[in-house]
């Protein structure tokens, strides 16, 4: 018999108004796995983390854990997710320590377990030290940090954190990222919202790319770039400030190509042709690297998509 | 659908009353300062001063009378306070329900959480006023502790009615519109500073429809050493009050934080 899912989302509808938010969103995160929901400002990751949450009452669709929907589960499941939500949504008049305490109150948890649970989330996030201080002396960092212990005070099967480095130096988000990795091999299931490519490169097992409120495509990162993107890709810019090739020169000479902006993305397994052509005019700037994830949003959720979707 | 719409209390509410009393025990010495010398100044301002030309009123020195009348719109105006300003923080700046409802906590839980402090707060600052008042003199002890479970009630039934305006408004200035509206005139018009009968026959019947008439009836007797006349009556309506006023703050928060 298969495991189930820990997470399952079956045709999740919601409208506001008229406006549709979510448009038949299905996705199933295994037991472990780190799940990312990518998409742009807009395209209904937080709904989505709302409606798991019971935040946002569903249009139509079914939420599922561990098999059973969460209707069925006493307190919408609460006490088996733990919640980083966008803005922390810490307690500003609490010590460290103290918004620890008082969350896991929330969850009926006794003071010893509490107390000892407390230790361990703050060393693991490395915030021990600041344990007594007021929330105010907090860098926005350790804020995240916190606000990720305080959502694991019960010990959940499922984690789920809406952007949870939106904001972040790079410093304090590589910390994150390795803390969140050790919850993952440590067997909490992890679903996360993000528009960074690069984290949702590093730190997911799959990846869902969302747009208007619908699942355009979810595979590992690097099948999704092996399936969407031939091979490597080479930018191109102008000095000048001009949009590059305006004669599209490159049209029928490469596998596929992609406007963003000032910049005009070549992809192909033999960009060499390509490179020679516009190296030899001075005004081009080029680049020539592997694909990326960011390469894949860029052609599944990129200006022509919307055009051709208006 | 999900059980997070639950709009009917369970023990949740209890460890959102202890944070809102951990988050008090820090501010502890102003807040008490604040509870014990307010009603100072009214009790000397009004009732020495204006009792000085007044004299008695109903049978009693005027600093008594007072005293209970201001009891009573203590715990009016400090659950008022507690359901407006410090819950709208709660709900709206800090976003403390939101992660409320991040864990097993409900609607109905947060509710009644907030209410039974606003009746805790009240009741903190209405007893301040009965021991400075016993200081002066001004209260018989004989049914004085009966006045206990009315302050509360009195506090529950105004943070109800504040709250709910609270889930209603977009920002701090609307409270304004509910202060001149409401609470005001009820300090003025509720029997606080002046029996009801020196008021004529229609405003008279206006008031006893208004909460804070039927705390006052209530407590002054109680603090005075008499037992009230009616007391099914002003019950009855402070009871409605509570229990209305819990409902549409319950449906009004549901509405505004679950969308």
């Amino acid at each position: 018999m298969p495991t189930l899912p820990r997470l399952e989302l079956c045709a999740l509808h919601k409208n506001y108004g008229g406006r549709a938010v979510l448009q038949g969103v299905s996705l199933a995160v295994g037991v472990g796995e780190c799940y990312a929901l990518l998409g742009p400002n807009g395209a209904g990751k937080s709904t989505t983390i709302r409606c798991i949450q019971g935040l946002t009452p569903l249009t139509s669709g079914t939420i599922l854990l561990d098999g059973l929907p969460l209707a069925q589960w006493p307190a919408g499941g609460h006490e088996f997710m733990g919640v980083v939500p966008q803005g922390d949504q810490l307690d500003p008049d609490f010590t460290v320590e103290e918004n620890l305490w008082i969350y896991g109150r929330y969850f009926g948890l006794p003071k010893g377990q509490i107390r000892q649970r407390s230790r361990e989330l703050l060393a693991l996030m490395m915030l021990t030290e600041y344990a007594h201080r007021p929330l105010q002396v907090l860098s926005g960092g350790m804020r995240r940090r916190l606000a990720v212990a305080r959502a694991l005070i019960h010990a959940p099967r499922l984690l789920l954190l809406d952007e949870p480095t939106t904001g972040l130096d790079p410093q304090a988000r590589h910390l994150l990222w390795t803390r969140l990795r050790t919850l993952q091999r440590e067997g909490v299931t992890l679903l996360l919202t993000t528009h960074y490519l690069d984290e949702a490169e590093r730190l997911a097992d799959r990846v869902g790319i969302l747009d208007g409120g619908i699942l355009l495509a979810e595979d590992t990162p690097s099948m999704l770039i092996r399936t969407h993107i031939p091979g490597d890709v080479l930018e191109l810019r102008r000095r000048d400030g001009m949009l590059p090739d305006p004669e599209n020169w490159h049209e029928g000479r490469v596998a596929a190509a992609e406007r963003a902006g000032d910049t005009l993305l070549l992809f192909d397994r033999d960009l060499d042709p390509a490179r020679a052509h516009f190296a030899a005019e001075p005004q081009y700037q080029l680049l020539l690297r592997p694909a990326t994830l960011e390469d894949v949003f860029l052609r599944l959720t990129g200006r022509e998509l919307r055009e051709e979707a208006s | 659908m999900n059980r997070q719409n639950s709009l009917f209390p369970g023990w949740g509410a209890l460890a959102l009353v202890r944070r809102n009393l951990l988050v008090w025990r820090k501010l502890l010495l102003p807040s008490l300062l604040g509870n014990f010398i307010d009603p100072l100044l009214y009790l000397l301002a009004l009732g020495y001063g204006l009792g000085h030309y007044v004299g008695r009123m109903e049978g009693m020195p005027y600093l008594t009378f007072i005293a209970s009348g201001i009891v009573a719109s203590s715990a009016m105006n400090t659950a008022t306070f507690e359901g407006l300003y410090s819950a709208y923080t709660r709900m709206a700046v800090q976003q403390t329900y939101l992660s409320l409802l991040a864990t097993p906590l409900q609607i109905g839980d947060i509710v009644m959480g907030e209410l039974l402090w606003c009746a805790v707060k009240g009741a903190i600052s209405a007893v301040a006023i009965v021991l400075v008042a016993a200081f002066f003199g001004a209260v018989d002890w004989a049914w004085a502790w009966l006045a206990l479970p009315i302050i509360l009630l009195t506090g529950f039934v105004f943070g109800a009615m504040a709250l709910a305006v609270t889930a209603l408004s977009r920002s701090y200035d609307f409270f304004m519109y509910y202060f001149t509206l409401a609470i005001t005139p009820m300090f003025l018009f509720c029997g606080v500073f002046y029996p009801l009968h020196s008021l004529p026959k229609l405003a008279q019947m206006l008031a006893g429809l208004l909460p804070l008439t039927h705390a006052v009836l209530l407590l002054r007797p109680l603090l005075t050493g008499h037992l009230p006349s009616q007391v099914p009556l002003h019950l009855a309506v402070l009871g409605a009050y509570g229990l209305f006023g819990y409902g549409i703050a319950a449906y009004l928060l549901r509405r505004r934080l679950l969308r």
